[in-house]
């Protein structure tokens, strides 16, 4: 193995050319032991997630929080705006007229709910990156169009460059590379 | 066609077929990738109508800012007119990509598949033109921000009881949320359009466009949560924009406008509306770039019955109105709706009538809904159609309501017609920019339906 300075393994990444066989190879690394894997592919997979042994996301939750704090705040902003801070008669109506503030409360509901939805599930990927380490494996660009990449990263306990190498050939993979994280 | 592809189990023909990952990203991704001198006639032609329309309504805006909302035909009692009729115009429009996009997402239904990205941008290049009608209508638009609860020296906030505040946070917010849906839909393509662009600096802009999206296992994991849960609070959000827009009228107590039927029958209308604009693009479109495979006869078919239903709703509501201004018994009621029958605008609504009733139940007709030529023709009418509709409510209802003495006629100025043909010209410039810089069927959708039915092919076989 050649020892370049300044650049570290990213981790071993194998090419597969099917969504049946990345997925089955993502089960057999999970079973194996490895923990910090990912997959990369055109589709999305379904149960390929799982098969990497991760849990379902917390996003749901926070969008009910955003929905929830944006129907409070948006109810209480216009009784606080309407009824308290600058009560104002008009036609002798009441200044409290909930039914009245109804659409508003949707509105703001619905908008926050959607922001925490979209801005979370980003910031929950770690998105905007400009570059990650993924891009450096060869033939990457066919992960957007019709190839499936299942990668062992360094960060892993388990993690031995060959071993992988080894693990990931017997997968039946198209190809299987060592990249770095320059 | 040379091979016939295998039919489903009812006997339809398949919504893709022959195509395989690679060759539908490719597909859609070379109307964007391919040279400019490639790009047929239409594109050309068509941006070019677009921007020259466009500058007529920078004629009209300029006019309007420097002397004022005077220019236009308003007066009273119609105070309201071009402005209204053709903000409900356009935001109806839109609303056919929020419902393909997110209500038949969540109804599963395939085949938006293919058309939701065109119709999402549809919706916000609608909501655009629609936006400039109550911007420039305050007339002093650089104080709009005036209209949000913002803390002001003078202590005061919004009129919370009012229709028109309950529109601004409900276009802004539907503006908002369809700007992010869409974005939310694009990033996956702009990573299949960073492979796929030549010139570096296309590739640089796609990548940071893409936000860098890998495609990794876990992003896509949650990708589509957040997209299931951004098309479940679209849904409720479009049908109550539409909603809050007919509150505008129904609760004033203008005869004709004053009625319950309102909220259901302009969301009706808004889809009849948008699937006719949705239709009348993507019929050149698709045969011009080719794109028959993937947007098929059977989408027209499909598209078609939705305008027929929608369409029915629409009649019914125009019944519904007629019927209530002789059961409520009241004089101005009744009155309006003669006046519609037989007013000095009557042609206005026996056109409408036409437009938007019996034209359209030529879609009941197979042959008809599978022929592009006679769609494109009977959408053509239900454009028009819908934004006479508008110009019925608005217009027949304010130039003689209650009192006698203050009736008058109404009718747009030069100005009026500038502003909105310079939306169509915006429109269309915004749209065929848009078929220019980005792919216009959902990419990764298109596959996620390819790698779909392949692997049932599989399990059939197996």
């Amino acid at each position: 193995m050649s020892h370049v300075p300044e650049s570290k393994t990213y981790g071993v990444v194998a090419e597969f050319a099917d969504a049946d066989d990345v997925l089955a190879a993502a089960h057999k690394a999970h079973e194996a032991g490895y923990t910090v894997m990912e997959a990369y592919s055109p589709v999305p997979v379904h149960g390929l997630d799982e098969a990497l042994g991760r849990k379902r996301s917390i996003l749901p939750w926070l969008v009910f929080g955003g929905g929830l704090t944006g129907c409070a705040g948006g109810f209480f902003m216009q009784v606080w705006m309407a009824h308290i801070n600058y009560p104002w008669n008009v036609g002798g109506r009441p200044t409290l007229s909930w039914p009245a503030f109804i659409p508003v409360t949707f509105e703001l509901t619905i908008l926050l709910a959607a922001f925490t939805a979209v801005i979370g599930m980003f910031a929950l990927n770690g998105l905007p990156r400009p570059h990650h380490p993924i891009f450096n494996t060869p033939n990457f660009d066919r992960s957007t169009l019709d190839r499936y990449f299942l990668c062992i990263e360094a960060a892993d306990p388990k993690f031995e460059e060959d071993e992988a190498t080894r693990f990931l050939q017997d997968l039946g993979p198209e190809a299987v590379n060592t990249i770095t994280d320059a | 066609m040379s091979t016939e592809p295998k039919r489903d189990p009812d006997g339809q023909l398949p919504y893709i077929s022959g195509h395989s990952l690679k060759s539908v990203s490719e597909k859609i991704a070379d109307v964007t990738t391919m040279p400019m001198r490639k790009l047929p006639k239409f594109w050309y032609g068509g941006i070019l109508i677009g921007v020259t329309l466009l500058q007529l309504l920078f004629l009209a805006v300029y006019v309007l800012v420097t002397r004022g909302t005077g220019v236009w035909g308003l007066n009273i009692p119609v105070a309201w007119g071009f402005a209204i009729i053709n903000f409900v115009w356009w935001i109806g429009i839109g609303h056919a990509g929020t419902l393909i996009s997110a209500i038949l997402f969540l109804f599963k239904q395939d085949w938006r598949t293919s058309i939701s990205r065109f119709a999402e941008a549809m919706t916000l290049f609608a909501v655009v033109c629609a936006g400039l009608f109550p911007l420039l209508h305050v007339g002093r638009p650089w104080l709009v921000y005036w209209l949000f609860p913002y803390p002001n020296t003078m202590g005061m906030w919004p009129q919370f009881r009012s229709p028109l505040l309950w529109d601004v946070f409900a276009v802004s917010t539907y503006a908002t949320v369809s700007i992010m849906f869409w974005f939310t839909g694009l990033v996956p393509d702009l990573a299949t359009m960073r492979a796929k662009a030549k010139p570096l600096w296309a590739k640089k802009l796609y990548h940071g466009m893409s936000l860098g999206w890998t495609g990794a296992a876990r992003h896509w994991h949650r990708y589509e949560i957040a997209y299931l849960l951004l098309a479940g609070l679209s849904t409720p959000l479009v049908l109550s924009v539409h909603s809050i827009v007919s509150l505008d009228f129904a609760v004033s107590i203008e005869p004709g406008w004053h009625t319950t039927i309102f909220p259901p029958y302009f969301v009706a209308g808004a889809i009849f509306a948008g699937f006719a604009m949705v239709l009348t693009f993507m019929i050149p479109v698709r045969s011009i770039f080719g794109m028959k495979d993937l947007l098929t006869d059977r989408h027209l078919n499909n598209m078609c019955k939705v305008m027929l239903f929608s369409g029915l709703i629409v009649a019914y509501g125009y019944l519904m109105e007629v019927f209530f201004g002789w059961y409520s018994g009241s004089v101005y009621e009744r009155f309006m709706v003669l006046n519609r029958f037989s007013g000095p605008y009557d042609w206005s609504y026996w056109a409408l009538i036409l437009c938007n009733v019996i034209v359209p139940q030529f879609l009941w007709s197979y042959k008809i809904r599978t022929n592009p030529l006679y769609v494109f023709i009977i959408c053509q009418f239900i454009s028009v159609g819908m934004w006479l509709e508008r110009f019925v409510i608005v217009i027949i209802s304010l130039h003689r309501d209650f009192l006698d003495s203050s009736w008058a006629m109404y009718a747009g100025t030069k100005w009026d017609w500038a502003m909105y043909i310079g939306t169509i010209g915006l429109f269309l410039t915004l749209v065929f920019i848009f078929i220019r810089t980005l792919p216009i069927v959902a990419i990764f959708e298109m596959r996620e339906m390819v790698h779909k039915s392949e692997h049932d092919g599989d399990s059939h076989e197996g």
